[in-house]
């Protein structure tokens, strides 16, 4: 079991590796994204630092839904995903271990860029530290809603509407406490009940997810 | 009492049902709805502080209930559908949708002309507005979903599964917007203790709430009704029951 959970993941993972712009398209989405967010709000840097946490979040919300819409695509069209829902280990944990791999190629590189756009958005340290933090809480999550999206759009050419349309309003409340948890953090106030509401928003999404995305692709491979 | 829920789950029974039931429903509805907007419209005394303005709450309120009855029922009727393949349960999700959607316009659109001489605004950020708006892009959502796969069964099953995952995530959305702030007045009747309503303005409320409850059921036999009349104009059944009738 745990031997196909880590075999899939780390083939996942080569693939990845093996076209870079699965995992620098998502980042540089996010970099333009929060940049032309800048110019919509002028020079005034108070209204900047102001909107700063909010911006960037929404444009990690949607940098990791674009990398989405590929997640089961060459597998569905190569057939692989049906030999897949065929072997022997559990699909859930198979679904959990490409949920996992989207997140370490799609989540975790907004996660180290995340600081240098907290500082371009003159956020103090404190402040852009625990942005860091929440993105790093939340991107699992959005790997899990997401994954559950894809599931349901696999059949679909061109999905990434509609798949954002199905997963950004699951989203709305992780947005909701990241972006206060960061805002309480910049006036100094106590965050530690926003960073424990995301940890069990993951912890949440981990336990279901897996079982429903499962449920979804049964339904979309079945003739 | 199982079996006549079984016999009622095939759509040739449902049909010849639903085709019996529909004129009453529609009449039931209509007055109904009347007598709630004599009663509410009429009656009903002045609000002190809100004046005549408040009786748009006849309307807005019983939409926002069957906005979200709506998607709790088609939820378990999802739910119904993919536990035991009935594939009836399947149609009343579709046909439900558009209904509950537009029962969550309807709400929106009355509580933004409610809110404007109350609030001052048209529309507020405010926790319980913002709830029935993602509510409504939760519906939207479904509808595309649906629309979006060809194959209608497979359309089905999938967005069963969406509505699962959405009536799973509405609290938590409904919850963590009311934390976020909130500026809406909080709710007046509850099943809990006395209301906080006067009992003359509580009861044309009522009753417009069995007559939106009447109204959703009559659209939905009808629309059921139409979507069976699509998937089956072959099957023998139908045929004999036109000749008949």
């Amino acid at each position: 079991m745990t031997r196909a959970f880590g075999a899939l993941l780390k083939r996942d993972l080569i693939l990845v590796a093996r076209t870079p712009g699965d995992y620098t398209t998502p980042v540089i989405f996010f970099v333009v994204c929060t940049t032309l967010f800048s110019f919509v709000a002028g020079k005034d840097i108070a209204v900047l630092k102001s909107i700063g946490p909010g911006v960037i979040w929404v444009s990690a919300l949607l940098a990791s839904m674009l990398s989405l819409e590929g997640l089961f695509r060459s597998d569905y069209e190569d057939g692989t995903l049906e030999q897949i829902l065929t072997a022997p280990a559990p699909l859930p944990l198979l679904v959990l271990a490409k949920a996992f791999a989207h997140w370490i190629s799609a989540g975790v590189p907004l996660l180290l860029i995340s600081p240098i756009l907290g500082i371009l958005m003159n956020l103090d340290s404190h402040s852009t530290a625990i942005l860091v933090v929440t993105i790093a809480i939340s991107t699992p999550t959005f790997s899990l809603i997401g994954i559950f999206g894809a599931a349901l759009v696999i059949s679909q050419k061109k999905a990434g509407m509609l798949l954002s349309l199905l997963t950004l309003p699951l989203c709305v409340p992780i947005l909701i406490f990241s972006v206060s948890a960061v805002s309480a953090a910049a006036d100094q106030l106590p965050i530690g009940g926003h960073l424990m509401l995301l940890g069990a928003f993951f912890v949440f999404t981990l336990t279901l997810s897996p079982f429903g995305t499962a449920g979804a692709l049964r339904i979309m491979l079945s003739n | 009492m199982w079996l006549w829920f079984h016999k009622l789950s095939t759509a040739r029974h449902f049909y010849a049902l639903a085709t019996r039931l529909t004129p009453w429903l529609g009449w039931l509805t209509g007055l109904t709805i009347a007598l709630g907007l004599y009663l509410g419209l009429v009656v009903a005394p002045i609000d002190y502080q809100q004046k005549d303005a408040y009786r748009i709450m006849f309307v807005h309120v019983p939409s926002a209930w069957m906005s979200m009855m709506i998607y709790t029922m088609m939820a378990v009727s999802g739910a119904i559908g993919l536990i035991w393949r009935i594939k009836l349960a399947h149609v009343a999700c579709t046909a439900a949708a558009t209904i509950g959607a537009s029962f969550t316009l309807i709400t929106l659109v009355t509580g933004s002309i409610w809110g404007k001489p109350m609030w001052g605004a048209w529309w507020a950020w405010d926790a319980r507005l913002t709830s029935e708006l993602i509510l409504l892009f939760l519906y939207l959502g479904f509808i595309a979903l649906e629309s979006a796969i060809p194959d209608r069964t497979k359309g089905q099953k999938a967005g069963a599964i969406l509505l699962l995952a959405g009536v799973v995530n509405i609290p938590i959305i409904h919850y963590s917007v009311l934390w976020w702030h909130t500026l809406h007045q909080t709710a007046s009747v509850s099943k809990f203790g006395i209301p906080s309503i006067h009992i003359s303005m509580l009861t044309p409320l009522l009753v417009m709430t069995v007559g939106f409850m009447l109204l959703f059921l009559t659209i939905l036999a009808l629309r059921m009704r139409a979507m069976i009349l699509e998937t089956e104009y072959q099957s023998k059944w139908l045929r004999q029951l036109e000749e008949s009738g």
